[in-house]
Order: structure tokens, then C-alpha cells, then sequence
């Protein structure tokens, strides 16, 4: 590439001017790469599911409990491998300003179903061993310093009082989906404490193979028709995607956002090209008249563009693509996982092309049908 | 032959809402290893003529031949390939890219061969040498005084060994001391090297280093 | 002072750079104010939810209405409170209520469904509760499977139209009438008569009871007398106090999402400043020369080419504003974690937001216009006209 220097010394002719255009290329290209991110993480995250388990609500709402004894009638079904069950307790802990999920389960069997939930053994059988024991998140761990041993008291909300935990493990999850900043602790401990009320939040179900979903789900369903409480079971991921549902019109608005930033850089970036473009009037012709073609010159300005974005799109992605692992970064525990994908990148680095197309192209096209004579005569 | 052949060469502008006529069947020849000085009032399309001879602008009527190539007849895009390889242009106002060192103005016209690098700089090298500016090969123009800018432009001009050197009012921004150095390296590139040199000028001093000087008035040729 | 005739020419005179620093500006105003619109009109929801005057009773630590009951004792004790006033009828204006969460499916994605809150309520809720209107159809009869719907959640679900029939909780429910209430929350509810409610749900309990202060200057006495009554193990809230609390998380997280975004935007309008008026000042050198030769100082020099950053600005943020109002009143959706339901509300535009909006892109333009400015002013004559 002979032209490079030539290249890289016109960019450097306003030094400032380069440096703020390419700045802004990197803000903009950042700023997709996080928003579209976003959606990508949700969307991954609205997929999470293991393929072998169904999720069983109580028909009525989501809010509405069922009778744990259903357990039973549940395993006894063709096709069921294994039965667990969860309940949300909602607790709160300190000033609530903080917010992670609380969860009553069945240690043994929820835990047997979730490989996904991962720590030492010695750690797993503590917690199973004993009533008032709780597992926590990595995250959790690290955000209140909380370690193995420790006491941690929440206050009820749903169900009253203040609730006192020991911490005997601590899970990172393979799959983010999961969340690391969840606690888990003993159904036995709620229901003895409420006075044996014997309910069940939702069912997980776990199938002797993955495909039999519909037909599990329906035999599950035709159980419990006709009694007092009847069910609605579907595969996890539907379960996991109706959350996603709840953000509502989040996509519609991020992609607003971000097509009015592409746009908006656009318009600096095209800004900058076509106010270098027009300085340089003379000394286009003057490359012109010693033997440059229109053609060379066309591509010489779209060079210049390019090189802008370029640079613009690879500091600006590459930093999305770093920043948010070495942050932690995750949406305040709505974006389990959040990363920027290789198709975001690939989609950035598109928008970049497609700048550089778009903002040199004016001054590419003037420079080359510039008839020299009269850009002789500007400069003489 | 004749290296530069112009027969009845016509050119028409539109100023304004009038039509001038620059010449009139304009007929005359440059032959090869000639040093010609064209001098003339303003207006008298001095300029113009040399335009038309390196390709930057077509008569309205009649042929300009240069070395055999009809030049009055080629595309733009043939033009500039053709100029790259056969003009050496110079201008009154120097015009060398201000963001370029002396060393990467000269190298500009190379760029567009198919010379490696090394073959490139030799080259540069080399036109420094002629215009005496090796030492001055990293400075930028804002660096050079006026007679230097000018001679780097003449490097440039002559780096890739062109048929024909023209030059429009080279010496017109440039003190006598400058314009002495400038007109002294011209007669050299005739003498020494034998270069066809075309001149445009007011300057008295500039057509007496000429071998030949043209008076051009009202487009007119009349030789002295 | 250098006549402002003369920045206004000159930037005529560059009209395309000038008008797509304008444009650039415009778009990060534009964005700003319908994100700030966003957050508006959440909080707005929420907050003309509650009134001032009304309190909510809530089961001890219970904090929100899903996670609360209150038995019919309680209710009848609070009923009979001096602290809660009398209505025309010579009534107790008091609201015992049921709060359920149904799953309707959403009508174009049938996979996903959305959880609406149904609240049972008495004749009592209409007076009370703040601003509650029945705008179609006839009022909810007693003894009944009716239900009146709030206007918010018309065209976003089915089966809601006057007439209709809507299945849940096992039981078909007649849609009689449709309310409005000032535009908050309750707009998102369907209400039906808490009696009805109660048995096809969670048993023989309310979740809230809400009451009109007969001296809402004295709630903090009310709060006191009521909450260290060991037969009601309560907690009492303002109305108002509680549902703007509830914007929590939700309201939180759209905050963070418009600063986040807007200051990355407004950090490439600013850079589209400065570049626009850098050029402006380097095309002008000689100019400038020519006006500090005639005796203007350096600083109208710079207050000039400021001023021509601010008209640059100006002229963008009154386009931005322009390109943001469309916006305004567009309904949107989005689950307020708080109490788990889905929330409906519109975006929300006021003069207040557009003027800040209009500020935050004249101190981009003045951000923008500051270093070049300086540079206009610093500059010496000699050099200028060389």
C-alpha cells in the first residue's frame, strides 16, 4: 500500500479534527455494541432450558401456589424421571435497596436436576445436612463479603418475621441464565416455620428424554383438570421467555436508540470528510495535473474514511467487548451473562464499512470529477 | 518531427455572458531540446497554451501532438496516465502538499508506477541531487524558504524522467536571489540533460536563460 | 461588541457543516428528551397512583400488595378507626381489597403472556381511591362474575371490549364496563367486586386495606395509633408515598439507561461542535485579523464565535425538541418488579422536560464552541495575516 503514507498524512493535518472524529466513531460503535447486547442477552437468556425439564404453575397465576403432595402423583406419570419443586420467598435483606431472589427448594432432587448449579461436594452435603442452611452465589458472596459459616438474616415480606440462614456453600453456575446471585435454602424450613402449609410454588419436572415435552406436559395437566387446583406445565425455556416478555417494548426502543446514534455519527464523521475535502481543493488538482486519476483520487479520500473507521470501530468494540467481563457488568441482575457476541461485532464492524462509505463518498465524487482548471485557477 | 506540434489550434471561453476567443488558428512547433520562454500581457492566453499542451484542457478546435501522442484527441482517464508519464509541471504558486516532507512531494509521481520502494527512493535521490536539496529532504514546505519550495516542485517535475518540463510563472513569488538559483537550474536540466523546457513568464531575466522566446498578444504568436 | 449579524451570515455562508452539527445536536436532544419522557411517564403512573389525602394498610413488612393479607377482622377494626373519615353516606370511606396477578396471553405472541393485576374491590374503591372514573358501560353490580377494565390495557390483550367474556381463575367473568384514573396504575387493573374475587383465589383474606384520612395533615398520628394496636399487626403507608416507592427498580434501571446513553451521545454531538467550529475558525483567520486590527478585543472575539456555537445549538435543540414530541403519549409496557404486574403508561412530555432538554443541547453547543472560541481570541494579528 504506497498511498499509505499519503494517507495517513492528510489525516494528520488536523490533528485535533482526526482525533475527535475517530473519538466519536468509537462512542457510537460502543454504544451499539452495549445496546445490542442487551437484546442478545436477553434473547440467550429467554433460551435458557434444560431440554429434559418442564416447568408445572398453578393454572390460575403465577402468584398462586399448589399442593406440594401433587409431587407424587406427578413422578408417578409415564415419562417423568423426577420430580423437585421452588418457592419465591421474597425476603428482604438490610434496606432492600439491593435486590436478589430468594428460594425455598427440595435440596436433594432440585439440586440432582440443576447440574448447572456447580460447587465443591463437601459444601453441597453441608447444605443438605442441615435445616436451616443456605446456599448463595458467587456474586452475592463477593458483593456483601458473606462467607461459609456465616449467619445472614432477611426480612420476610410474604411470609413474616425475620428469617436467619448459615451459609455453608457458595455455587458459581455454569450456564449465566442461572444468576450467581441467588440464595437458596430449605422448603422443609418454610413450611415447619408457617405452620406446615404444604405448598409448592412451581414444579420442575425432569423427562426420561427430551422429546417427549407435549405429551408430559398434557398428561401433567389432564391430573390436575378437574381438581381444586389445577395446572399449566410448559418447558422451561417458555417459562424462562415469558420473563423475557416482561421487559415489553424494550427492543422497539433500543433500536430506535440505536439507529439515531449511527445516524448521528454519521452526520459528525461526513462533517469532518467534507470540511478536509474542501481545503484541499488545490492541492487535488495539483495531484491531477501530475498524472493522478480521478479514479486514484476517489479512492484516496474513501481511504481516508475508511481508516477512520477503522480505528473508530475497532477501539469502540473492542472496548464494549472488554469493559463489561472486567466490570461484572450485569444489568443489576436482569442480564445474567451479559457479553457482547461475535455477531454484535460483525454487525459494528458492518455499520463501520457502511460509515465510511457513506461519509466519503461526497467528497471521494468531488474530488475526482473536480475539473482541474478551475481548481487551478482558485489556487494560482 | 517536431516533439510538440499544436496546428490550428482554436480556444473559446465563456466569460460571463461573453465569448472570448483566446486564438486564432494557432500553428507552431517545440522542437525536441528546446528551452523556449513565452512571454506576453495578461490575458494573452499564455497559460492557457501550456494547459493545452500537457492535457489539462482541450482546444475547441485544431490538434495538439505531443511526441506522436494526439493529445487534442485522448480521454481524461488516458490524459492522466499519460501526463504522469510524460509532463513535469511547475507552478507559479508551488503548490507541494503541506503535510508531505520535500523527500514525499518528489516521491508523489513515482506512486503511481510500478517501482518497488527501493527503486523509488533511489530516484528522489537522485532529482535532490540535481536541485541541490539532499540536505533539505525531511523538511516540510513550511520549513523551506521560497526558492527551495520551488525547486522541490522542479524535483518533482523531473523525478519521473518526463518528455517535456512546463513551468507557468515559476519565478513570479520568488526574489532575484531565488529566481537567479531556479533559472540557473533550468539552463542546467536543458544543457546538461538535455530536457525540453517550456516557460511561461513576465520575467526579462527568465527568457534571456531561453534559447528561444515567443511574444504571444491576443493570442498571436509573434517570435522574436 | 461584534455585531451577532455577523455569525449569523457566516454561518450561513458554511450551511452544510453548520446544519449537520445542528442535526447531530438535535438528535442527542431529541433522544434525551423521550428517554427523560420515558422515565416521566413511569413515575407519572405511578405517582398520580397514590393520593395524599388516602392510606394504604398493608400486613406488617409486607411491601407490596401481592405479598400482603389482611384478615376480615382487621378490616372491620380499621373500618372503625377515628382516624379514617366519614363519606356522604355516613359511611366509613373505607377500601378492603383483593390483589390477584392473572396471566392473559398477549394477543400477537401467543407463547408469552403477561401477568395483570385483578383487584377485588367494593363501591367504597371508587370513592376513595384517587380519581377513578367509569367511562363506559354500566358500574359493577354486587353478587355478580363482573368486571370493569382499566383504559390502559384496551387494544393490548383480548376479550376486553364491553360484553366480552374473559376466562379466569376457572370462571368466566363479563366485561361490563371500562374505567379510567388519571393515568396511573389503576389504569392497568381490571377490578371486579372483592367478595367475588376472594373465593376463586387465596381464601378469606384481603391484601390491602385502603382508607381517606379524615385529617391527612395528621397521618403521622394515624400511623402511630393504628400500628401499636396489637390486634392489627399492620403497617400504614401515604398512598402517594407507597405506589412512587414502588418505582424502584424499574424506575431506576430507565434512569441509568438514559444517563448511560445519553451522555454517550452527547459526547459525539460535542466532538461534531468542536470539529464545525474549529473549521470555522481556521476558514477565518484572516477575518479575525482584520477585526482585531480595526480594535475589538480578544474577548468579543470570543464571545462572538461562542455566540455562533449557541446558534448552531439553539437551532438544533429546537429541532430536537420538535423531533421528540411526536412521542409523547405513545403507550408502552413494562413489568413493574416491585409488585410483579405489568405496568402501562405513556410516554409524558412537559415544558419543563423540553426546556431541559433544549439547556442540555445549548451547554453541548457552548461546550463544543468553547476551544475553538478560545482559540479565535488568542490568536496574533501577525500571524493571522501572514
Amino acid at each position: 500500500m504506497r498511498f499509505f503514507p499519503l494517507v495517513l498524512a492528510n489525516l494528520g493535518r488536523h490533528k485535533i479534527r482526526t482525533t475527535l472524529t475517530i473519538l466519536s466513531v468509537i462512542a457510537a460503535l460502543f454504544l451499539f455494541a452495549s445496546l445490542r447486547s442487551v437484546l442478545t442477552t436477553l434473547r440467550t437468556n429467554a433460551q435458557f432450558g434444560g431440554a429434559r425439564r418442564l416447568v408445572t404453575l398453578n393454572a390460575t397465576g403465577l402468584v398462586f401456589t399448589m399442593p406440594v403432595s401433587y409431587v407424587n402423583k406427578i413422578k408417578s406419570l409415564r415419562g417423568v424421571h423426577s420430580v423437585s419443586w421452588s418457592n419465591w420467598f421474597g425476603g428482604r435483606y438490610g434496606d432492600g435497596k439491593v435486590f436478589f431472589g430468594q428460594f425455598a427448594i427440595d435440596p436433594e432432587s432440585y439440586l440432582a436436576m440443576y447440574p448447572e448449579v456447580v460447587m465443591p461436594p463437601e459444601q453441597k452435603e453441608a447444605f443438605i445436612r442441615e435445616r436451616t442452611a443456605a446456599i448463595i452465589g458467587q456474586r452475592l458472596a463477593e458483593r456483601y463479603g458473606w462467607k461459609i459459616g456465616q449467619d445472614v438474616t432477611l426480612q420476610g415480606t410474604i411470609f413474616p418475621g425475620d428469617w436467619t440462614f448459615t451459609i455453608r456453600g457458595i455455587y458459581t453456575p455454569t450456564n449465566p441464565a442461572i444468576g450467581d446471585d441467588a440464595m437458596f435454602f430449605h422448603w422443609e424450613y418454610l413450611d415447619e416455620r408457617v405452620g406446615r402449609w404444604g405448598q409448592a410454588g412451581w414444579f420442575i419436572v425432569e423427562m426420561d428424554s427430551a422429546g417427549a415435552a407435549g405429551t408430559v406436559a398434557k398428561a401433567i395437566d389432564d391430573q390436575f383438570r378437574n381438581s381444586s387446583t389445577a395446572t399449566k406445565t410448559g418447558t422451561e425455556q417458555a417459562f424462562q421467555a415469558s420473563f423475557a416478555g416482561m421487559l415489553g417494548n424494550l427492543s422497539l426502543l433500543l433500536g430506535f436508540i440505536g439507529t439515531a446514534v449511527v445516524f448521528a455519527i454519521l452526520l459528525v464523521t461526513a462533517n469532518a470528510m467534507m470540511m478536509s475535502a474542501n481545503e484541499r481543493t488545490g492541492e487535488v488538482a495539483v495531484l491531477k495535473t501530475i498524472g493522478y486519476s480521478d479514479r486514484t483520487l476517489f479512492g484516496l479520500v474513501l481511504a481516508e474514511a475508511g481508516l477512520i473507521a477503522i480505528v473508530g470501530a475497532v477501539l469502540g468494540l473492542g472496548t464494549a467487548k472488554a469493559f463489561y467481563p472486567l466490570v461484572k457488568f450485569n444489568g443489576f441482575g436482569f442480564l445474567p451473562g451479559f457479553n457482547v457476541t461475535t455477531a454484535t461485532m460483525a454487525w459494528g464492524a458492518l455499520i463501520a464499512v457502511v460509515l465510511m462509505i457513506a461519509s466519503g463518498l461526497v467528497p471521494a465524487l468531488r474530488a475526482a470529477r473536480m475539473p482541474i482548471i478551475q481548481a487551478l485557477r482558485k489556487v494560482e | 518531427m517536431a516533439l510538440v506540434e499544436i496546428r490550428d489550434v482554436n480556444k473559446s471561453f465563456q466569460r460571463d455572458t461573453q465569448k472570448v476567443d483566446v486564438f486564432d488558428d494557432l500553428t507552431l512547433d517545440f522542437e525536441q531540446g528546446s528551452f523556449t520562454a513565452i512571454m506576453g500581457p495578461s490575458g494573452s492566453g499564455k497559460s492557457t497554451l501550456l494547459n493545452l499542451i500537457a492535457g489539462l484542457d482541450k482546444p475547441t478546435s485544431g490538434t495538439i501532438t505531443v511526441g506522436g501522442a494526439v493529445v487534442s484527441a485522448m480521454s481524461p482517464s488516458e490524459l492522466a496516465a499519460w501526463r504522469a508519464r510524460h509532463i513535469g509541471f511547475v507552478f507559479q504558486s508551488f503548490n507541494l502538499l503541506p503535510v508531505l516532507t520535500a523527500f514525499q512531494n518528489i516521491e508523489l509521481p513515482l506512486l503511481l508506477t510500478r517501482l518497488s520502494s527501493k527503486e523509488r527512493d533511489e530516484r528522489v535521490r537522485i532529482a535532490l541531487d540535481v536541485v541541490s536539496l539532499t540536505d533539505r529532504m525531511d523538511h516540510y514546505p513550511r520549513q523551506l524558504s521560497g526558492g527551495q519550495e520551488q525547486r522541490v516542485s522542479i524535483a518533482r517535475a523531473i523525478v519521473a524522467d518526463p518528455t517535456l518540463i512546463l513551468l507557468d510563472e515559476p519565478t513570479g513569488q520568488l526574489d532575484a536571489k531565488s529566481s537567479q538559483e531556479v533559472l540557473a537550474l533550468l539552463g542546467r536540466l536543458n544543457t546538461e540533460f538535455g530536457k525540453t523546457v517550456l516557460i511561461v513568464t513576465h520575467d526579462a531575466h527568465a527568457a534571456a536563460k531561453a534559447k528561444a522566446t515567443l511574444h504571444l498578444d491576443k493570442g498571436v504568436l509573434e517570435k522574436v | 461588541m461584534i455585531p451577532i449579524v455577523y455569525n449569523a451570515r457566516s454561518m450561513m455562508q458554511r450551511p452544510v457543516s453548520s446544519s449537520f452539527t445542528a442535526v447531530g445536536i438535535a438528535l442527542v436532544v431529541a433522544v434525551f428528551i423521550a428517554m427523560l419522557a420515558l422515565g416521566q411517564g413511569f413515575r407519572a403512573a405511578l405517582a398520580r397512583t397514590g393520593a395524599d389525602h388516602n392510606a394504604v394498610v398493608l400486613r406488617k413488612g409486607a411491601d407490596s400488595e401481592l405479598s400482603s393479607g389482611i384478615s376480615r377482622e382487621t378490616a372491620r377494626l380499621l373500618a372503625s378507626s377515628p382516624h379514617v373519615a366519614t363519606g356522604a353516606d355516613g359511611r366509613p370511606m373505607v377500601s378492603p381489597e383483593v390483589y390477584v396477578l392473572i396471566p392473559l396471553p398477549r394477543p400477537r405472541d401467543t407463547t408469552s403472556v403477561a401477568n395483570v393485576v385483578v383487584r377485588g374491590v367494593s363501591e367504597q374503591a371508587w370513592i376513595v381511591r384517587n380519581n377513578v372514573q367509569v367511562i363506559a358501560g354500566n358500574t359493577l353490580q354486587s353478587g355478580r362474575l363482573e368486571v370493569c377494565v382499566g383504559r390502559k390495557l384496551l387494544g393490548r390483550f383480548d376479550h376486553l371490549e364491553l360484553g366480552a367474556t374473559l376466562r379466569f381463575g376457572g370462571r368466566d367473568w363479563n366485561v361490563v364496563c371500562h374505567f379510567s384514573a388519571g393515568g396511573s396504575s389503576f389504569e392497568s387493573e381490571i377490578w371486579a367486586e372483592n367478595e367475588q374475587v376472594m373465593p376463586v383465589f387465596r381464601g378469606d383474606f384481603f391484601q390491602s386495606v385502603t382508607f381517606r384520612l379524615r385529617d391527612p395533615g395528621a397521618f403521622d398520628d394515624a400511623k402511630r395509633a393504628i400500628e401499636s394496636d396489637p390486634q392489627t399487626v399492620v403497617d400504614v403507608h401515604r398512598e402517594s408515598a407507597f405506589y412512587a416507592a414502588q418505582t424502584g427498580i424499574a424506575g431506576a434501571m430507565l434512569s441509568a439507561l438514559a444517563i448511560a446513553v445519553t451522555s454517550i451521545m452527547a459526547v459525539g454531538a460535542i466532538f461534531g461542535a468542536v470539529n464545525t467550529m474549529y473549521a470555522a475558525v481556521g476558514s477565518r483567520t484572516p477575518e479575525i485579523a482584520v477585526l482585531l486590527t480595526l480594535g475589538f478585543r480578544p474577548w468579543q472575539v470570543l464571545l462572538s464565535f461562542l455566540a455562533e456555537a449557541v446558534l448552531i445549538a439553539t437551532a438544533g435543540s429546537i429541532l430536537g425538541a420538535l423531533l421528540a414530541l411526536p412521542v409523547n403519549g405513545i403507550v408502552t409496557s413494562t413489568t413493574n418488579w416491585s409488585s410483579f404486574s405489568e405496568i402501562a403508561f405513556s410516554f409524558r412530555i412537559t415544558p419543563v422536560l423540553l426546556a431541559i432538554g433544549i439547556a442540555f443541547g445549548l451547554v453541548m453547543g457552548v461546550i463544543g464552541g468553547f476551544f475553538p472560541a478560545w482559540r479565535a481570541a488568542r490568536l496574533q494579528v501577525v500571524q493571522a495575516l501572514r
